[in-house]
């Protein structure tokens, strides 16, 4: 369990991270989300104790990261692939951590073996893909089996196949019971992670809800309905006070998460469904709408997708030199 | 168009690209997919004139790259974003580009403006993040206004924002009738922005379809049906009649069926004939993912085993589902060993059976097909991404549907 | 947190990066080397020199002439063992594993020191025995009063070296600027400093002037130095005490 409480760290004139309270719990995926320059970094240094707090506290278990004994045993987080002394072999990387530690040596070897780089073990770091110094950074965090586990863009430089497994490692992880507390940028692979969302804009807490949640509150889901006895059920529906759009395919559609009460309808009017599907919005989406106000950058970001899509029909652009040429 | 015929390439005893014929068309966006290692990056280099083919020939435009007039006005690639000299502007840097294929500087402003750095522009690129060391890389490769462009790994670096960005600007692209080819890890970011994919593994054509056809051809469709929740024997009763029917029904962890074999309208019939309430009817197409991992499979270079934590805990017999966790502090072996492994066979090359890596540990244990994504979520929300109507995704929803 | 865990970690941090093996064997090659020729030009010079040369001829101190040089790899050494930790990102990983900075550092400095001052020694005794067999008849002899001193003074003062560089490198992170000062410092304006007579009072209180004194078996001549050898070795710990001191607050209250 990380718990952080008003915890605050400004840097000269800017608040990095304001007044955050919220807590990671165990057996879920805690996903956290921000736009670039949220404080996202800051704030997993701060639990590792590397930044120190301007204001406010977080404690690991209850206690501070610097007043845990081989901290490596309750916490395991990969921040930065890169950080690493590349003149270092692989092997002799993790060996200095497990020793400082007291993490037998036989443990370098069995996380060597999960993460798939035994074959490179004795290879300097410094001829390591962005893939491979990913899976190191992961050996890493293994090494002390610890209770909770931070990742920073942990599928950062992965393949698809890397990227499956690290998504399935953090759930095995959750599901034994650890707290997993991961930071991405990529929505449509946190909606296949994450069970918890903890969301900051500019330093500030957005959010902090289940996924369903989050989706639910931030984007619109609807209902799809197929049917043969369209009319029917349309009156059926009307009756219930429940508003239906005919969508173009021949579907119906209906706002909201009204799944159960129309299969129930449907069920005492005897009316067949050929689909009865909820529809959600993607996380991707939810997360657009929620943090549109507070992008840093936000105004300028959209003035830039807006210039494109303006000159999309321009193929003129570069018309005159390319006359000329 | 770009167009390779019999593309090879050989490194010493290691051939890195092996026959591969493949043509990249106008009008749409191309993946390009494939493990680490599977050749990727040396086919985009040689489209690129960077490598010499050992033999076959790719061209653009019918022409090979270094025949090309004016390559820079004709093709645009982001290769590696940290390929920039960092002591140097970021606007001096597009400006000795332009120069040299004789583009006129104030097309450099205008590229620095499409992708966001112009408030930047002036500083040392080496003070930039990876983002927009990605940006800076995709400014010069729209600089020549290129009817083909090449992206290996566009998003990596940017934030949400930036994703969705570099989404849509591939996508208007592809609408002017450009040619763009893609290359990417992220088969989730691929399934929204890939209209066509071109797959290899080992450096050997795997695929070249439309990004549905791959889907369907390498994956199952099904349908998941939901019964009312307070009446379980509902449940066992639809199972029943399914099964008969000669369908094939799985649990799901939330108490859900997913039916294969039997096509919706037909689900509904038995359902309406047993007197069974449905909660849920929809159907369900496997993720890209899924189907990208069926294909290439075999094909991966660095392999992950199981955490087996020899030492750190007492093993269970196989066969028995990890029980919840009992925390007792301090102890190193409090919590649940892994669970058995199954599913991963999927993975596992021939002549080496160790582990099964890759077994969802959520999914229910032994007797289950064995489908190492057999999770609900994935398939539950890979699709529905594209399907809301605000989204730019709007217009391909039906296909993703 | 046992020190000896933090101990052996960065035992293994050290002897796993190839700039530790080449920084302190061109320490050792050089010193000895060039103490050797210099010790063989003396030989061959000394009867050329003058009397006064003659009588002040200090053959210890002539076998360690190498040193001035060979320092600059120990600087090197000491300076890259904290600063890799900055350049490359390491200290992150590494404080997340010691989040005790006090032990992290000081378990660092141990170990490196440690290490310098094995190396020292062989490179002391090496260079004196060495040196010596080039005087030939001109050379002093390991049980000449004061020599044994000298020699491991020559090895003492090899490893505060490298500690004190250690210490500059803890305050100023980067190798690059902590190297850009130190050697300079020690090649350049330490020599000037000593050479000039305005500022030889203030030159030889800098800590490789006043560690250099233990060093030397014969006063030289109209030298007024106003301490003795095992006082400018103790001028030389307390810049060491003071780098080391600084190097600790910074790393105590920075982000890291």
């Amino acid at each position: 369990m990380i718990e952080l409480e008003g915890l605050t760290k400004r840097y000269g004139e800017k608040l990095a991270v304001n007044n955050l309270t919220f807590t990671v719990r165990p057996g879920l995926i805690t996903g956290f989300l921000g736009p670039n320059g949220a404080g996202k970094s800051t704030t997993m240094r701060m639990v590792l104790g590397l930044d120190h707090p301007t204001r406010g506290d977080v404690r690991i278990d209850g206690r501070h990261y610097d007043r845990l004994k081989d901290p490596l045993k309750y916490v395991g987080a990969l921040l930065d692939a890169k950080a690493v002394h590349g003149g270092r072999t692989a092997l002799n990387h993790l060996l200095c951590l497990a020793q400082s530690n007291g993490i037998a040596r036989s443990r370098v070897h069995e996380v060597l073996d999960t993460v798939g780089l035994t074959s490179v073990a004795r290879k300097k770091t410094k001829g390591f893909s962005l893939g491979m110094g990913q899976r190191l950074g992961i050996a890493a965090a293994l090494l002390g089996d610890p209770r909770i586990l931070m990742f920073d863009e942990p599928v950062n430089g992965l393949d698809p196949e890397g990227i499956h497994w690290i998504r399935t490692l953090m759930k095995s992880l959750a599901a034994q019971g650890r707290t997993v507390f991961v930071s991405s940028h990529l929505m449509s692979e946190m909606a296949l992670t994450a069970d918890h969302l903890v969301v900051i804009g500019q330093g500030r807490l957005l959010a902090d809800t289940s996924m369903a949640e989050f989706i639910r509150q931030n984007a619109r889901s609807y209902v799809r309905i197929r049917t043969p006895q369209r009319e029917q059920l349309l009156d059926v529906l009307h009756e219930a006070g429940v508003t239906v759009v005919e969508s173009g395919s021949g579907a119906l559609e209906v706002d909201g998460d009204k799944a159960e009460l129309i299969g129930e309808l449907a069920a005492r009017h005897r009316i067949v469904l050929h689909e009865l599907s909820t529809q959600q919005a993607s996380l991707e989406e939810a997360f657009m709408q929620l943090t549109a106000q507070v992008v840093e950058y936000h105004a300028h970001t959209d003035t830039l997708v807006d210039t494109w899509s303006r000159q999309v029909p321009r193929r003129e652009w570069g018309a005159d030199w390319k006359k000329g040429s | 168009m770009i167009e390779a015929v019999g593309l090879t390439k050989r490194y010493g005893d290691k051939t890195a690209v092996h026959n591969l014929s493949f043509q990249v068309r106008p009008g749409a966006v191309t993946g390009f997919l494939g493990p680490n290692g599977s050749g990727k990056s040396t086919t985009m280099r040689m489209i690129l004139g960077l490598d010499n083919p050992t033999s076959g020939r790719v061209t653009i435009g019918g022409y090979p790259y270094r025949k090309l007039p004016n390559a820079p006005r004709h093709v645009g690639a982001l290769l590696d974003a940290k390929a920039v000299h960092g002591g140097r502007a970021a606007r001096n840097h597009l400006l000795s580009l332009a120069q040299l294929s004789g583009i006129p500087a104030r097309r450099v402003d205008e590229v620095l403006g499409v992708v966001g750095l112009q408030d930047v522009a002036g500083k040392r690129s080496k003070g930039f993040s990876l983002g927009m060391g990605q940006r800076l890389g995709i400014a010069a490769a729209l600089l020549g206004d290129p009817q083909v462009l090449l992206f290996d790994e566009p998003v990596n670096g940017l934030d949400p924002e930036g994703i969705l960005w570099v989404r849509n600007l591939m996508k208007s692209l592809a609408a002017e009738g450009r040619t763009v080819f893609v290359s990417s890890h992220l088969m989730s970011e691929m399934a929204l922005t890939a209209d066509h994919l071109i797959v290899i593994g080992r450096g050997q054509l795997l695929a070249d379809m439309s990004v549905k056809d791959f889907i369907s051809a390498n994956s199952a469709d099904f349908a998941r049906v939901r019964t009312p929740d307070t009446e379980p024997q509902q449940r066992e009763k639809l199972t029943a009649a399914l099964t008969d029917a000669g369908g094939h029904v799985l649990p799901e962890q939330d108490g859900a069926l997913r039916v294969t074999g039997l096509p919706l309208p037909r689900i509904s019939e038995i359902a309406h004939d047993t007197d069974v309430r449905l909660w849920e009817l929809s159907p369900h197409q496997a993720s890209l993912e899924e189907a990208y991992m069926r294909m290439t499979q075999g094909a991966v270079d660095y392999r992950s085993t199981i955490d087996q934590k020899a030492g750190l805990m007492q093993p269970l017999p196989p066969g028995v589902q990890p029980p919840m966790p009992v925390p007792g502090q301090g102890q190193p072996d409090w919590y649940a060993p892994p669970p058995p492994q199954q599913g991963g066979q999927a993975f596992t090359t021939p002549g080496q059976q160790q582990a099964g890596p890759y077994a969802a540990p959520a999914a229910p244990p032994a007797g289950q097909q064995p489908n190492p994504y057999a999770q609900p979520a994935p398939q539950d929300r890979a699709p529905a991404a594209a399907d809301v109507p605000a989204s730019p995704a709007a217009t391909q929803s039906e296909d993703a549907r | 947190m046992a020190a000896t865990q933090v101990i052996r970690s960065e035992w293994t941090k050290i002897r796993s990066v190839a700039s530790t093996v080449w920084t302190l064997s061109l320490a050792l090659v050089v010193t000895v080397a060039l103490g050797m020729l210099i010790s063989a030009l003396t030989r061959s010079e000394f009867d050329r020199m003058g009397p006064a040369a003659q009588v002040s001829l200090d053959p210890t101190y002539t076998s360690f002439a190498g040193m001035s040089l060979g320092q600059l790899a120990v600087i090197v050494f000491g300076v890259l063992v904290v600063s890799n930790e900055y350049s490359t990102g390491m200290i992150r990983t590494s404080l997340a594993a010691v989040p005790q900075r006090g032990a992290f550092m000081f378990g660092k400095i141990a170990v490196a020191a440690a290490l310098a001052l094995v190396v020292g020694m062989v490179t002391s005794f090496l260079s004196f025995f060495l040196g010596q067999a080039m005087l030939g008849p001109h050379r002093a002899w390991i049980g000449d009063p004061g020599v044994l001193r000298a020699v491991i003074g020559g090895g003492l003062y090899m490893t505060l070296i490298a500690m004190f560089s250690m210490g500059v490198a803890a305050m100023l992170r980067s190798p690059m600027l902590s190297l850009g000062i130190l050697m300079p410092f020690f090649f350049l304006i330490s020599n000037i400093l000593g050479n000039v007579s305005a500022t030889k009072k203030i030159g030889r209180f800098l800590p490789d002037q006043a560690g250099s004194k233990i060093m030397q078996v014969l006063p030289r001549a109209g030298d007024d130095t106003p301490y003795g050898p095992w006082g400018g070795l103790g001028i030389m710990a307390l810049w060491v005490v003071a780098a080391l001191i600084g190097g600790y607050v910074l790393l105590k209250r920075r982000d890291a």
